[in-house]
């Protein structure tokens, strides 16, 4: 890019003028200075940003191939079915009712205001499971399950345990990667029905201490006119949010260098990517399902 | 050029006279960035020998037991397991010439959520599924009392010393029955008692099973005691390759440096 510096010196040699700049170039001034370093930097987060995707689509491939290959590694599928299942089902036990409390409060404040009260059981069932249920909790086991993942696979590598796994003659990406994915994809609707459960269960509870209500009104009124296809597309898409969670806490976590810190900043990259990347697979998944499912 | 698979298959050296070099380098080339580890080496170890390879720190000595695993790629030339050229076969397909392989990492290695019997039956677990798991017990414990670890079956790792560790990590590395065996610094770390315990068990294990073995030591006098031949390393290059013999009689400066200062 030229400066205007170098135009006027271009234009002065133009006229048979031999300014002194042109025998001694001038060192480049700081704007120049400081666009080229935000140009380089952008081209260097640009094509970080693309490397990471090839490495993630390598990795996935990779997993693919020796997730669909014998031996299968049952017995550690099974173990991590539990690890992800039951430590995350307090936190999500939690979350759940949380959301059912507020929602409930949000819910019952917003309709008396034009005179919906009627609406409130519905209301509650189809935030809860449409919308608030499954997005929370994916964000509640992206940062549970995708840290702990990240963290435990990292610290296996920094210390050659994966090396070893593999000197072992037994393939890392199997017993390690799609255990733990296939783990995630099968466990994220499950705990999601608990979720909307416990949503659902404390949302009813928090209405009825100002207003009481039964609960079976309450399923009544919220599921009339329902359908399966109204609520079961919305719990399974949490498993394309365990595909997520599982592979790029996997990934960060196999790739890992650096000791402690490597460590460290694996889990963190690893949460703040998962739950990233399932908001945007949510955007992409609710046009998806309203088109499918109209 | 003929490489040293192809000399290895054209000399029909075959397994069966125990003639054929059962781990073969050729002008083996490993850099990591800009930085040259491995500039070409080449070196051959036989049934029943034991190789150490010397060096300073950073001359890609664990690169090159790294790379005889199949860990690293290597940049250029071929590395020979029984003729075969292993360099680029696929990650299942290695696995089975991993299976002939044990490997003890410097700092053990070991998966630090099992005990030490269950890090020893891990590779049985995976590959013998033949055995009945009374049958893998007692593999396990035969396996750890050669290493003298028969007291600490249910023991988790972090709660024995470093010496301890190289042990288990050397039962679990023997568990398949490997004709090869790599050991990347056996004996560092280690105070003198307990490295002269580690070359005395490796001693014992050569004589009792012939297997081809590599040692990546600094620890000159270990290598004394455990290798038939030394190769020193310098520069990604070997410097000299032989007994120890002919190591004491070279008159290149930084051998007779290096036997001066280790």
């Amino acid at each position: 890019m030229r400066t205007a510096r170098q135009n006027l010196v271009q234009t002065m040699s133009n006229t048979g003028f031999t300014p002194v700049a042109t025998v001694n170039p001038p060192l480049p001034g700081r704007g120049d200075v400081l666009i080229d370093t935000a140009l380089n930097s952008t081209m260097g987060i640009i094509g970080g940003f693309f490397e990471w995707f090839g490495n993630l689509g390598i990795f996935f491939w990779q997993v693919l191939r020796a997730a669909v290959t014998p031996p299968y590694e049952w017995r550690e599928l099974i173990r991590q079915l539990d690890e992800v299942g039951s430590k995350s089902f307090p936190v999500v036990v939690m979350a759940g009712s949380a959301i059912g409390v507020i929602i409930s409060l949000e819910a019952r404040y917003s309709l008396s205001r034009f005179g919906a009260k009627s609406m409130f059981p519905a209301t509650l069932v189809y935030s809860v499971i449409q919308v608030m249920g499954p997005i929370i909790t994916g964000l509640v086991v992206s940062g549970r399950v995708g840290a702990g993942i990240s963290a435990e696979l990292a610290s296996m590598k920094v210390t050659e345990q994966i090396d070893a796994i593999e000197a072992s003659a037994i393939n890392p990406y199997r017993l390690l990667a799609a255990t733990r994915i296939l783990a995630c994809i099968l466990m994220l609707p499950l705990l999601t029905l608990v979720s909307d459960g416990c949503a659902l269960l404390m949302g009813w509870f928090a209405q009825t201490l100002v207003e009481p209500l039964s609960f079976h009104q309450f399923i009544q009124d919220g599921f009339k006119g329902a359908t399966f296809s109204s609520f079961l597309p919305q719990t399974f898409k949490t498993a394309v949010y365990g595909l997520i969670i599982g592979l790029i806490a996997c990934f960060q976590g196999m790739r890992t260098r650096g000791g402690a810190e490597g460590v460290g900043r694996a889990a963190t990259n690893s949460v703040v990517l998962a739950s990233l990347f399932v908001i945007l697979a949510d955007v992409v998944l609710v046009k998806f399902i309203l088109v499918v499912f109209p | 050029m003929a490489t040293a698979c192809d000399i290895a298959m054209t000399q029909e050296r075959s397994e069966i006279d125990g003639s054929a070099p059962v781990v073969a380098v050729e002008s083996l080339r490993k850099t990591f960035g800009s930085h040259m580890v491995l500039n070409g080496i080449s070196l051959s170890v036989d049934r029943g020998e034991t190789l150490a390879v010397l060096g300073r720190s950073g001359t890609g000595k664990s690169v090159l037991l790294r790379l005889i695993i199949g860990l690293e790629t290597p940049d250029s030339g071929s590395v020979c397991i029984h003729g075969q050229n292993i360099v680029g076969l696929a990650l299942d397909r290695m696995g089975e010439i991993r299976k002939k392989m044990g490997f003890l990492f410097q700092h053990a290695a070991l998966y630090d959520s099992l005990t030490v019997a269950e890090n020893v039956a891990f590779p049985l677990i995976h590959h013998r599924k033949d055995m009945s798991r009374f049958e893998r017990n007692e593999r396990v414990k035969q396996l750890l009392s050669e290493v003298g670890m028969e007291g600490n079956l249910d023991t988790m790792p972090s709660d024995i010393s470093g010496g301890m560790q190289k042990r288990v990590g050397l039962a679990r590395a023997l568990a398949l029955e490997p004709e090869i065996l790599l050991l990347d610094e056996p004996t560092a770390g280690l105070d003198p008692i307990s490295s002269g315990e580690i070359d005395d068990l490796i001693l014992k294990l050569q004589h009792e099973r012939r297997m081809a073995s590599i040692v990546v030591t600094h620890d000159l006098h270990s290598a004394r005691t455990i290798a038939n031949r030394l190769a020193l390393l310098d520069q990604g290059n070997v410097v000299i390759e032989g007994t120890f013999e002919i190591l004491q009689q070279s008159d290149i400066g930084f051998v007779e440096n290096f036997l001066k200062l280790s």
